[in-house]
């Protein structure tokens, strides 16, 4: 009963003033309007970006390098010696995964895990006179499969027919176009080592992404050793597992466990990640400026009616209202207006992302044109009314608690 | 009516209110007050004499600082102010020399918000019982007006009437005709009059005009704070 005519004294002041409330309810609206459709925007972008990320990538990649230099034996052996040895050189190593294959076979034992040895290398692939620069991924196209989505983006052949197919090599849609090199055309490649091979092409993909497109080429891993001069040898360890989260922590286990190198995707990809934290504290900094002016406006409307109400309040506490039910008045019309806000924020958010996500543009990057990657989960809705409502309980507060703290007898002793 | 063996239902102990300023000011001092149930009281004195200052420290509005307020029988000195509004709420009606009318309501709705607050009766109960009110006043067929539609005395009329709604023991009035008319000013004395006399109930009104104070069986003059005379006719 005391909450129906707290709110039935705070309604009737809104509907008193409609417009004040309404320019302060438009102002919550704005608010959380452009909070859900930016939000989206970003997170919508975020998970895309990550996504192709993820997508054109392994998510642990164990190399066949180290952190760090191994130390020379000398140190090892006299570690307080006397005399220091300066531009040791350190020994030369072949490089490679040891026993790539062991290691790949434990991984591939575990659940949800793929492995696969990969060799990669440079080469330069010539077509009618013309040349490109080309990363070599010697694969294992049935894991492959499982570790990116280059078979799911080939436009023609596939990475299987590798197979079958004799010398078979898998280009880009872009390698393709500007070498004008076409399906089950010879192409001549030519490795660091000066071996020149004769490949025949048997697939070409499309990502969307340039670097890959023209600068990648996909072969069997033993034709890749043979052309790069590297007989049995692999110097990667490709590695998909079931959350990409946890890539991480994994990564750190598996270089505890064999030495490696072994880097997460959110290793190799840490300044892209970070410049997205950036981006979304710039964003939201921006976004909740704009919520601080809505509840600078809620504020403002509360304060100037309880200036204005004070022979009211004074009147309804000498009929026996306490100071409780004075201060629930004035909150309860910043929750209005903080309600009222954020539902038509809620629909002025559907607009915008019903807008946003009609517009079409073109990512440095990539190749494709694309629309906004949008995130129209409840989340940035339910962040966004939740900042609305907080917002404006909080604004509505100060001049309540001062409300509540009116004596009654000052106004009357005033007014009479 | 005399009310001389009827049961105290507001007194004042030993109450003195000094203004705690720059130069305190004592608004009143040492008043030894007794109002009985069925009373009609009228309080005069010149300007600046304490009399609203008393009619407050009797309605609960402010705190002596020093003496005592005792509601039938039992000392409000310790109670908090949310008790304290409970006290009014339940047992004191006021009416001031301006109405103090909520703009954005109705008639019936401000006549209604003290019961409302109150909450003994359910939503059809206070509506007649609103409506019931502003009959006794003649002014039932205004209910749905809002109070910037109504002359000055059908204003103070719905006053008395929000003053009613919770039915008090007590009435306490500042000047309640100081705003009126000579004709709506006799309307009101008269309900008051009719207040103390049919009703039964204790009415205390601070008041200038001579005629209004005539009209009461006992009358308060106070002087620069002090109970000047008190006197029963």
């Amino acid at each position: 009963m005391f909450w129906r005519v707290s709110m039935g004294i705070a309604a009737a002041q809104l509907r008193h003033r409609r417009r004040q409330t309404l320019v302060s309810t438009l102002g919550v609206a704005l608010g959380v309007g452009f909070f859900v459709a930016t939000s989206a925007l970003m997170s919508g972008s975020e998970k895309d970006m990550v996504q192709r990320l993820l997508d054109n990538a392994p998510h642990i990649t164990i190399k066949d390098e180290f952190r760090e230099a191994a130390p020379q034996p000398v140190f090892i052996a006299f570690p307080q010696g006397a005399v220091t040895l300066t531009n040791t050189k350190p020994r030369e190593y072949l490089r490679g995964i040891k026993n790539h294959g062991a290691l790949v076979e434990e991984l591939s034992r575990q659940p949800g895990v793929v492995a696969e040895a990969a060799l990669m290398g440079q080469a330069i692939i010539r077509y009618a006179s013309k040349d490109a620069s080309a990363g070599i991924a010697g694969i294992d196209p049935e894991k492959e499969r499982f570790l990116t989505t280059i078979e799911s983006n080939m436009q023609q052949g596939s990475l299987m027919r590798l197979k079958t197919a004799s010398q078979g090599i898998v280009i880009g849609q872009g390698m393709s176009i500007r070498l004008g090199l076409g399906m089950d055309d010879l192409a001549t490649v030519v490795s660091p080592a000066g071996l020149v091979r004769r490949m025949k092409v048997v697939g070409i993909f499309r990502t969307g992404n340039l670097l890959l497109d023209e600068g990648q080429a996909y072969m069997l891993i033993k034709d890749a050793q043979v052309l790069l001069d590297k007989p049995f040898i692999a110097n990667r360890v490709r590695i998909k597992i079931t959350d990409p989260d946890a890539a991480e922590d994994y990564a750190a286990q598996l270089e505890s466990r064999w030495g490696y190198r072994t880097e997460s995707w959110q290793e190799v990809n840490r300044d892209f990640l970070g410049l997205f934290l950036v981006r979304s504290i710039i964003t939201y900094s921006i976004v909740g400026a704009i919520m601080a002016v809505a509840a600078f406006g809620i504020f403002n409307i509360i304060s100037t009616v309880v200036m204005e109400k004070r022979r009211d309040i004074a009147i309804l506490m000498s009929m026996g209202f306490r100071a409780g039910d004075i201060e629930r008045i004035f909150l309860v019309q910043g929750v209005f207006v903080g309600l009222i806000g954020m539902f038509l924020g809620w629909g002025l958010a559907l607009i915008l992302l019903q807008m946003l996500g009609t517009v079409e543009i073109t990512v440095p990057g990539l190749m494709d044109t694309q629309k906004l990657p949008l995130e129209k989960g409840p989340f940035q809705f339910g962040v966004g009314g939740a900042f609305a409502l907080i917002s404006a309980v909080v604004a509505a507060w100060f001049p309540a608690r001062k409300a509540a703290a009116v004596r009654p007898v000052d106004i009357i002793r005033g007014a009479t | 009516m005399s009310a001389g063996g009827e049961a105290p239902v507001i007194e004042l102990k030993g109450v003195t209110r000094i203004l705690q300023e720059a130069v305190p000011v004592t608004l009143v001092r040492d008043i030894d007050l007794v109002i009985r149930r069925g009373e009609f009281v009228s309080v005069t004195g010149p300007s600046g004499s304490g009399k609203s200052s008393l009619l407050y420290l009797l309605g609960l509005l402010d705190l002596p600082t020093e003496g005592r307020v005792l509601i039938d029988g039992i000392d409000t000195s310790g109670y908090s102010s949310d008790r304290l509004a409970d006290v009014r709420l339940a047992k004191l009606g006021f009416v001031f020399q301006f109405h103090f009318l909520l703009p954005e309501f109705t008639v019936l709705h401000n006549v209604t918000l003290p019961m409302q607050r109150l909450g003994r009766l359910d939503g059809d109960e206070i509506h007649a019982r609103g409506m019931a009110l502003l009959k006794d006043f003649e002014i039932d067929d205004q209910a749905k007006k809002r109070p910037d539609q109504l002359s000055g005395g059908q204003r103070q009329r719905v006053a008395v009437a929000r003053a009613l709604a919770n039915d008090p023991a007590v009435i306490l009035a500042d000047e309640p005709t100081g705003n009126l008319d000579m004709r709506n000013s006799e309307i009101v004395q008269g309900i008051f009059a009719d207040l103390a006399a049919k009703q039964g109930r204790t009415v205390i009104a601070v008041t200038h005009d001579k005629d209004f104070a005539d009209a009461a069986p006992r009358n308060v003059h106070l002087v620069d704070g002090r109970i000047d005379s008190d006197t029963r006719r």
